[in-house]
């Protein structure tokens, strides 16, 4: 491996889980171990969350109610809006109501393998004792789970697990489980315990004494930058797909928070491991904004075709059936059209690669229900995925119901993140990091539903525990403005304003992001190649030159600057693609959402490789010029044993 | 305009069905206001080559990344989700909330227009929602109707165990049904009163159904109710603009029972926060 | 003392917001309803002469006699309307000034949605109405207005008034507008008063649009008969 990309320094380690005991004790043992914080001073601290989805919304909410001094921050000018929003399909939880055989150590299991095995066991156990605790809170907050008759919960099985433990509110689960949490924040605003603040971004994080001991943000409204000071700070600002310009996300999603957090010496964790979601709503134009996501439980009835001739440009409907090619079906005939998203995803590359593809530019593929209607009859198939078709149509102008879908891989989820330990702190004393911003207990893939759960065990129940074991220390010495690090910190996100209105050139923040964008999908998406990642790696600072060249925003920093707001967001994705190129780069084996071309099996599917690769890679950030530094953290199986995935 | 998303070996366009189409030429009448205590003006814009595909908001990209390379001022719009949930979007549309068709302005597509229209383009006018730059308003009252009373007091940790309670399926249905507000405004927007009345019948409908929502069900309503005068809304008078314009389709059963619980509150001595 | 003073002020607050307020005029407007379902029967006298119908009006003037003196009944119908018709003015005027407050700078191009023009024309119309009922006072009851003079038998004064047909055409407008008032009024008191639900919205409309549909027929069919001389 290239010298000048990363040189590598010291292992870390997760210090804080209670090894010692078995690991479905850990977690009471660790927080029978920790410190706790007395109610008296808790009124004497001051936390900041950075974000209000799932995972900041729920910390903020609980910690107010535990007493603390709670500042709120987030770009939209409510909390609700916050991306967890938009989540479909539901939230897995071990409560086994079905009586099929779940439990928690199934969940974790699943979990672990589901990941590829690259995350840590501890975090993962937690995670699925913690799940069914998550489901009695969002219940008794009013979120309006499904239910049948009898008035009980109903479940469905989600992402090819084999047990029912998916809680559902219609298609739109995060809505009403972000609602629950939101809806508990205000309730802590109004009793004043939370302060918030909206339409406030995060810029920089200020570092006093090695303690992570504020922020520096910016109204977005007013464009004042002002800096707030805290004991402790969370941050919660989602994930940063949107480093490829088209994903699920939303438009506003970014990397800001947790990038700078990093330039402040924050470990950033497997960045390159990035989930593409099979059935979205293929590309229409060079215009598009963004993509939409259709609920995976459309594979369930759905046949995937193209045609079996390269360049054939007949209608749909118009291809007999011997000229299509059932291509899951033929490769996995057991799992079918049923196989994991980064298999299904991967292979819809492949045969729009062959030029097979469907539809504008020949990205996408057919997801057919025409015998699904034939089978079932059409209202059956209207009352399952009737509002689905209904957005499909929406979008796409087509009948779904007379034509096939088109669909086609999008970016959906970022594993990686800011390195945490058990206790969910980063590298920096003080900073912790929760929800889909850290890298904790997906590994290299995420399963579905899953993440829900994470930011709520997070947000509700593991945050406001651990963090009194720090806060046991405070409150900390008072700082104020006119500290040389709160100083520094202002100055520089000052400076970089200023920079990006300065420059004056010839393209807009719009035009990088998709530039950028369609270099990391092309070269750091669905596969990944040695050459592929160097070219991308030279092509980005190439990018990022030009952008700090050639930039064009307009108006002032002292105003509302949608424009502004875009460039500072862009400049960060351009530095952390590099990362992820490195990452993916150094990864030089297939696990989960990373598949390196070099590294798989005779019949194509990820080859793992635990021998060199079962570890997380913690990247320390290095000044100007300085190759990055990696730590890496050994990832050991105690309770799952290391298996090769199979879908055949 | 065909879209390159990687370098993979491309066939000409297959089986693409507005691969040929040729895009629409419009006028756009915009509301431009530099703050909220400034005088705002239409101002117009011509657009061309614009896709039926495109989305409302790519549009207005597109018109955005014009002006920007002009060295003219963006139009100012908020947006976030693009796909209907977040709630975040939303603009008059030739005198529509959320433009022609019952969605959201990020769902709408440009195939809802034809060459040639001229689109009319203003933000929800309420005293409430405060103009903050051209199309950009501050809806952050709907969250402080919320915070006197649109949630349940369950701390985290106390709550019991989920199946102790059941829930009619009925109940449970008609609760989410209300509970799929998403708190965009448009029903405000389009009120000729300014109302938020849906708004605030879809929480208290959403809790108030629950069995969960009972102990608070007097108290949440008068607060509510109470706050969302205090915001400076109009007072609802059964019009339905609201309910027709509201993209997850709130019914007006729910100003019903919001009305219904309210007087019962009033009757059973609850009275506002004051 | 402070308990009671913060015991009467609290409800004042509960009482002037906005859904007390609907409240206020829903039940008004039903008691001014009740009255003109009485009214309109008493009208449709005029069609079995002018001995019935002056006996009519007579009627009102002592039912309840002897039990209760003189006029007794119809002033206590005279007060309640007054009462009801102030209050619902009352109501009415607050909202339109809230509704006003509540959007100060109208937008450029507005398109109406779902609103009728009954549910339009409400505030105008109301104040119409109004402005009726006060020239239909002086006109019918009082007679200070009217062609007969005060000291007329009301049958008298209803055909001198319907004869002259500008008088008939602004009756007709007002009932038709109140007609319209009415359509809009009883589906929006249902809603006020909590009473609406998905089941029942389809029927409380097409008992508002029969309701409001009879009412005016009812109301026009005297002037209307006075006017084409089927009545004298
Ligand atoms: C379309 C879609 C469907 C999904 N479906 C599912 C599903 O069915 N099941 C499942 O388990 N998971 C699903 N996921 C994943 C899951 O929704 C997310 O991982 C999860 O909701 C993330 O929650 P979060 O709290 O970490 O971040 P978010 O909800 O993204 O919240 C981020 C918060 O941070 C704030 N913020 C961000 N940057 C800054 C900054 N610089 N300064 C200040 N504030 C900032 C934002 O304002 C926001 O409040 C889906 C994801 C998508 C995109
Ligand atoms: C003094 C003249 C009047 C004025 C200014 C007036 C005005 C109004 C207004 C503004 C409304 C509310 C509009 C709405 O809900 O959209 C209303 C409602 C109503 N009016 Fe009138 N009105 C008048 C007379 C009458 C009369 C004479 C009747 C009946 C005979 C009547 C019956 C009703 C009813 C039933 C309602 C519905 C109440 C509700 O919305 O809950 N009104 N009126
Ligand atoms: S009720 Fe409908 S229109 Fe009003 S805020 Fe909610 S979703 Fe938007
Ligand atoms: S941008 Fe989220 S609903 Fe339109």
């Amino acid at each position: 491996m290239s010298l000048e990309l990363f040189t590598e320094g010291e292992p870390i380690a997760d210090t804080k889980a209670p090894t010692d005991v078995p690991i479905g004790e850990r977690w009471s043992e660790r927080q029978f171990r920790g410190r706790l914080v007395n109610p008296t001073n808790r009124r004497k601290m001051t936390i900041i969350v950075v974000g209000t989805g799932l995972a900041g919304g729920s910390a903020a909410a609980t910690l107010g109610e535990a007493g603390y001094r709670v500042k709120s921050f987030w770009y939209q000018d409510s909390p609700r809006r916050a991306h967890s929003v938009a989540a479909q399909g539901g939230i897995n939880a071990a409560k086994n109501y079905r009586n099929d055989g779940d439990s928690v150590h199934r969940l974790f299991y699943d979990t672990v393998k589901g990941g590829d095995f690259r995350s840590r066991e501890d975090n993962v156990h937690r995670l699925a004792e913690v799940s069914v605790n998550i489901i009695d809170q969002c219940v008794a907050q009013g979120v309006p789970f499904a239910r049948e008759y009898g008035g009980l919960l109903d479940n469905r099985s989600f992402g090819g697990t084999q047990v029912s433990r998916t809680f559902y509110a219609r298609g739109q689960t995060g809505q009403q489980l972000l609602y629950g949490a939101y809806q508990a924040l205000e309730r802590q605003i109004a009793a004043g315990s939370v302060e918030q603040n909206a339409r406030t971004e995060m810029l920089d994080l200020i570092v006093v004494d090695g303690r992570a001991r504020g922020i520096v943000a910016r109204d977005l409204v007013s464009g004042e930058i002002s800096t707030h000071f805290a004991d402790a700070v969370v941050i919660a600002s989602g994930g940063y797909g949107n480093v490829f310009y088209l994903s699920t996300n939303a438009k506003g999603s970014n990397t800001t928070a947790i990038w700078r957090a990093h330039k402040r010496g924050a470990y950033f964790a497997n960045p390159c491991y990035t989930q593409i979601h099979p059935t979205c709503i293929p590309v229409k134009g060079d215009y598009q904004s963004k993509l939409t996501l259709m609920s995976e439980s459309l594979r369930n009835d759905g046949r995937v075709w193209v045609p079996k001739e390269r360049g054939d440009d007949r209608p749909a409907n118009d291809i007999p059936e011997d000229e299509r090619d059932y291509y899951l079906e033929r490769l996995y005939p057991s799992f079918g059209n049923l196989v994991p998203r980064d298999i299904a995803s991967r292979q819809a590359k492949n045969v729009c690669d062959e030029g097979r593809g469907v539809g504008p530019g020949g990205l996408g593929v057919y997801l057919d229900f025409a015998e699904a209607i034939k089978r079932l009859g059409r209202p059956a198939v209207e009352a399952k995925y009737g509002n689905l078709f209904d957005m499909y149509a929406q979008i796409t102008g087509e009948d779904p119901y007379v034509t096939p879908m088109r669909i086609f891989p999008a970016v959906h989820y970022t594993m990686g993140g800011l390195w945490v330990d058990y206790d969910l702190q980063s590298t920096i004393p003080g900073m912790f990091v929760i929800g889909e911003a850290n890298f904790s207990d997906h590994g290299a893939n995420r399963l579905g539903a899953s993440a829900l759960m994470q930011g709520l065990a997070d947000g509700y129940f593991v945050l406001p525990s651990t963090i009194s074991s720090y806060l046991a220390d405070g409150p900390f010495d008072k700082i104020d403005e006119s500290h040389p690090a709160v100083v520094e910190a202002v100055q520089g996100v000052q400076e970089q304003t200023q920079r990006l209105l300065s420059i004056n050139g010839n393209r807009t923040p719009a035009s990088f992001h998709r530039e950028l964008g369609q270099l990391m999908w092309d070269l750091c998406g669905m596969e990944r190649t040695d050459e592929g990642l160097r070219k991308a790696i030279d092509r980005i600072r190439e990018i990022r030159q030009e952008f700090w060249s050639n930039l064009k925003v307009g108006g002032d920093w002292h105003s509302f600057n949608q424009t502004l707001e875009h460039a500072g967001r862009v400049a960060d994705f351009i530095e952390l693609g590099e990362l992820m190129c490195v990452d993916a780069l150094h990864r030089r084996e297939s696990c989960g959402g990373h598949f390196r071309a070099e590294s798989q099996t005779p019949e194509g599917e990820a080859l793992r490789d635990d021998e060199n690769f079962a570890y997380v890679a913690a990247w320390e950030w290095t000044p100007e010029g300085q190759p990055p530094v990696l730590h890496k953290e050994n990832l050991e199986y105690e309770y799952v044993h290391l298996a090769q995935r199979s879908y055949k | 305009m065909t879209a390159t998303r990687h370098d993979a070996p491309m066939t000409s366009s297959v089986g693409n069905p507005g691969a040929e189409k040729r895009g629409m030429n419009l006028t756009l009448r915009i509301w431009r206001q530099q703050g909220p205590t400034v005088k705002g003006k239409m101002v117009t814009y011509k657009i061309t080559d614009i896709s039926p595909d495109m989305s409302f908001l790519e549009m207005l990209d597109v018109l955005n990344e014009q002006l920007i390379m002009q060295g003219d001022d963006p139009v100012a719009f908020d947006h976030d989700c693009r796909e209907g949930i977040c709630g975040m979007c939303g603009v008059m549309i030739n005198g529509q909330a959320h433009g022609p068709q019952q969605t959201t302005t990020c769902q709408l597509h440009m195939r809802s227009f034809k060459d040639g229209d001229s689109i009319d383009i203003e933000p929800w006018r309420a005293t409430a929602f405060p103009i903050i730059k051209d199309l950009a308003v501050d809806r952050r009252a709907f969250d402080r109707i919320i915070q006197s009373g649109g949630y349940i007091s369950v701390p985290t940790g106390t709550a019991p165990e989920a199946h102790a309670t059941p829930v009619p399926k009925a109940d449970s249905d008609a609760a989410f049904d209300a509970a799929t507000c998403i708190g965009c405004g448009a029903c405000v927007a389009a009120c000729p009163n300014a109302s938020s009345m849906l708004f605030t019948a879809a929480k208290v409908t959403h809790l108030g159904l629950l069995p969960q929502g009972q102990p608070e069900r007097n108290d949440r309503v008068v607060n509510m109710v109470a706050q969302q005068d205090r915001e400076g809304f109009g007072g609802c008078t059964n019009i339905g603009e609201c309910s027709a314009s509201c993209p997850k389709g709130i019914s007006m059963e729910t100003i019903s029972r919001l009305n219904h619980d309210l007087l019962g509150a009033l009757r059973a001595g609850a009275r506002p926060k004051s | 003392m402070t308990v009671e003073h913060a015991q009467r002020r609290t409800p004042k607050v509960a009482k002037t917001n906005s859904v007390f307020k609907k409240a206020v005029m829903a039940v008004t407007g039903i008691i001014m309803v009740l009255y003109l379902i009485a009214h309109v029967i008493g009208n449709l006298k005029a069609f079995s002469g002018a001995e019935a119908f002056n006996s009519y009006s007579g009627w009102i003037r002592t039912v309840g006699n002897p039990a209760l003196p003189g006029e007794t009944t119809l002033w206590v119908i005279r007060i309640v309307l007054l009462v009801a018709v102030v209050a619902h003015f009352w109501a009415a005027v607050s909202l339109w000034r809230q509704a006003k407050r509540a959007r100060p700078q109208g937008y450029v191009t507005k398109k109406a949605t779902a609103q009728s023009y009954a549910s339009r024309t409400m505030r105008w119309g109301g104040v119409i109405i109004g402005a009726f009922i006060i020239y239909h006072i002086l006109d019918l009851t009082l007679g200070t207005v009217n062609a007969e003079g005060f000291d007329s038998t009301p049958y008298e004064r209803l055909v001198a008034s319907f004869q002259n047909p500008f008088v008939t055409i602004f009756y007709a407008i007002s009932v038709i507008l109140l007609g319209m008032h009415l359509r809009h009024g009883i589906w929006s008191a249902t809603q006020t008063l909590g009473q609406s639900n998905r089941r029942r919205e389809k029927t409380v409309s097409l008992f508002a649009v029969a309701f409001a549909t009879a009412i005016t027929l009812g109301f026009l069919l005297v002037p209307l008969s006075v006017l084409f001389g089927l009545i004298d």
